[in-house]
């Protein structure tokens, strides 16, 4: 049985052809698209390496079959730059050590978007760790981590008054 | 995960008679069925997705203040509902202690209610499990079980139900509407799960091929928004399930329990009312001798199904606090750890302490 789904990733549309429905969200990305910044950790939506804004909502891709997502809008790490310039959660993970083996920070990266545009968390630690327990580290960078989603909240903010003024 | 059939249906009606065909499954977002499938617990035959019907993502209030929650509602989309989370904060609470905001942004309503069981046996296809594989025995009895039900467990089954989100809507007198082939009827959720007895593999009432398509809250239960609260004891701070839960609801007035809404969570197969503890609460002075009363009454029945008599004198424990934070008052805004017995030193930053 074949099929096709379109996606829409990083602006780019993209058809692909699935000869199988199983395919999830990250194998599409990475096996198919070569868009392998998306990381396979787990696979089973415990570790968040896989975090990807899926129509503008962070998610595990590896819980999500492509073929359900026909028509949908993903953002991935790959996306997120923009010319040679970082996101600004990209330049506050570098700037504050965010990372070490670096295995988790595009889940990390994706997913703290996610929670600046829910607005739920602020610039409260508390909350920004809780928002961010999806996305596990096991270099244990959570400090650095914490700091760069509170920067970049920070910065983000900022950013957005200036563009409003 | 094994080859299936991918199916489409355009309207529920599509959906129904699609289910009809045995070894169909629907699919919502597939946090679970999908994690299961790779693991092979789970083998449809066919995938019938219901993520493109119209009419189930809707939350709509009733006229006389019931709410409809359709069935393909994301968790976090209701627990951030302003006017939900007004109304029903217990509620909020719960679906926000529970998985990971990536998670909470995908997993539907229905989906939270048919979630499986995460006892570890059940997930191992090489042990013995009766809910997964009827008369094979169950290697939970005899293992590593200090997770497992102390309530309404059967030697055949002493798995638990893994929602925070059931607790309490079951404490709030949810109904579930169901549709299937015969047309649709609604099932009280405290009615909805099914006790194991010799039958574990019959999780919930549900027919073959029914599908819910949503659950209902009365207006009566936005009686309880002053002094509603969910309380859950987890192994770590955040995403993880709980060890026990409580959910309670007080009406309070001249300093005295009008009425009483109490249900346990991660002691049972099944969400866990407690009703006789509720009853003993009526009239009451909301005080830690009553809080403390309720919660004998609440786990007067129950035994350890193997390693895991901790976890009534917890659930005892996790109740008293559910109601002691319940007639202080729900606050303004959630905590910042919802449902978490941690709690940050008063706003300040925190950023070398327990929870890194």
């Amino acid at each position: 049985m074949s099929m096709s789904v379109t996606l829409t990733v990083n602006r780019v549309p993209h058809t692909v052809q699935l000869d199988d429905p199983r395919v999830t969200l990250l194998d599409l990305l990475r096996e198919r698209l070569d868009l392998t910044g998306t990381k396979k950790g787990c696979d089973r939506g415990q570790c968040g390496a896989c975090t990807i804004l899926l129509d503008g909502r962070r998610v595990n891709s590896c819980l999500a079959l492509a073929i359900s997502h026909d028509g949908a809008e993903i953002q991935t790490i790959e996306g997120l730059a923009e010319g040679g310039a970082l996101h600004p959660v990209q330049a506050a993970f570098i700037a504050h050590d965010a990372f070490q083996c670096g295995f988790c920070t595009p889940g990390q990266i994706m997913s703290a978007i996610g929670l600046i545009d829910e607005g739920q968390a602020g610039e409260d630690p508390e909350r920004v760790r809780e928002g961010m327990s999806g996305n596990l580290c096991r270099c244990g960078a959570y400090r650095g981590i914490t700091e760069a989603v509170i920067e970049a909240t920070r910065s983000m903010a900022e950013d957005a008054q200036e563009k409003a003024a | 995960m094994n080859r299936f059939e991918y199916i489409r249906p355009r309207s529920v009606a599509e959906a129904v008679a699609a289910a009809a065909i045995p070894g169909s499954a629907y699919l919502a977002a597939g946090t679970n069925l999908l994690d299961l499938m790779k693991i092979g617990v789970a083998r449809p035959g066919r995938l019938i997705d219901l993520n493109h019907l119209p009419g189930l993502d809707a939350i709509e209030t009733l006229p006389g203040g019931a709410v409809r929650i359709g069935a393909q509602v994301r968790n976090a989309e209701l627990a951030h509902d302003p006017e939900f989370a007004r109304r029903f904060p217990a509620v909020a609470e719960a679906l926000l202690s529970g998985a990971s905001a990536q998670l909470r942004n995908a997993a539907t309503v229905g989906g939270n209610l048919m979630q499986r069981t995460r006892c570890a046996w059940f997930q191992d296809t090489a042990s013995a499990c009766n809910r997964r594989e009827p008369g094979t025995g169950c290697d939970a009895l005899g293992g590593e079980n200090r997770m497992h039900a102390v309530l309404g467990w059967s030697e055949h089954c002493i798995a638990t139900h893994p929602s925070d989100f059931c607790v309490p809507l079951v404490a709030l007198d949810a109904v579930v509407e169901i549709e299937g082939a015969g047309g649709r009827r609604d099932i009280p959720l405290a009615d909805f799960h099914l006790l194991p007895g010799t039958t574990p593999e019959r999780e919930s009432v549900l027919a073959p091929g029914e599908l819910v398509i949503a659950v209902r809250l009365p207006a009566e239960a936005a009686g309880f928004a002053a002094h509603a609260r969910y309380a859950k004891l987890r192994e770590r701070t955040s995403y993880a399930f709980a060890v026990v839960s409580a959910a309670a609801g007080l009406r309070i007035a001249n300093g005295r329990i009008v009425e009483a809404r109490l249900a346990l969570g991660g002691v049972a197969a099944k969400p866990w009312r407690a009703e006789a503890a509720e009853a003993s609460l009526a009239g009451a002075a909301p005080d830690a001798d009553a809080f403390r009363r309720a919660a004998e009454i609440a786990m007067a029945e129950a035994k350890p199904s193997g390693d895991n008599a901790f976890k009534i004198e917890l659930a005892r424990r996790i109740a008293i606090r559910a109601l002691t934070q319940a007639a202080a008052g729900t606050p303004d805004r959630l905590p910042a750890l919802p449902a978490s017995s941690f709690a940050s030193n008063a706003g300040a930053p925190n950023m070398g302490g327990l929870h890194v």
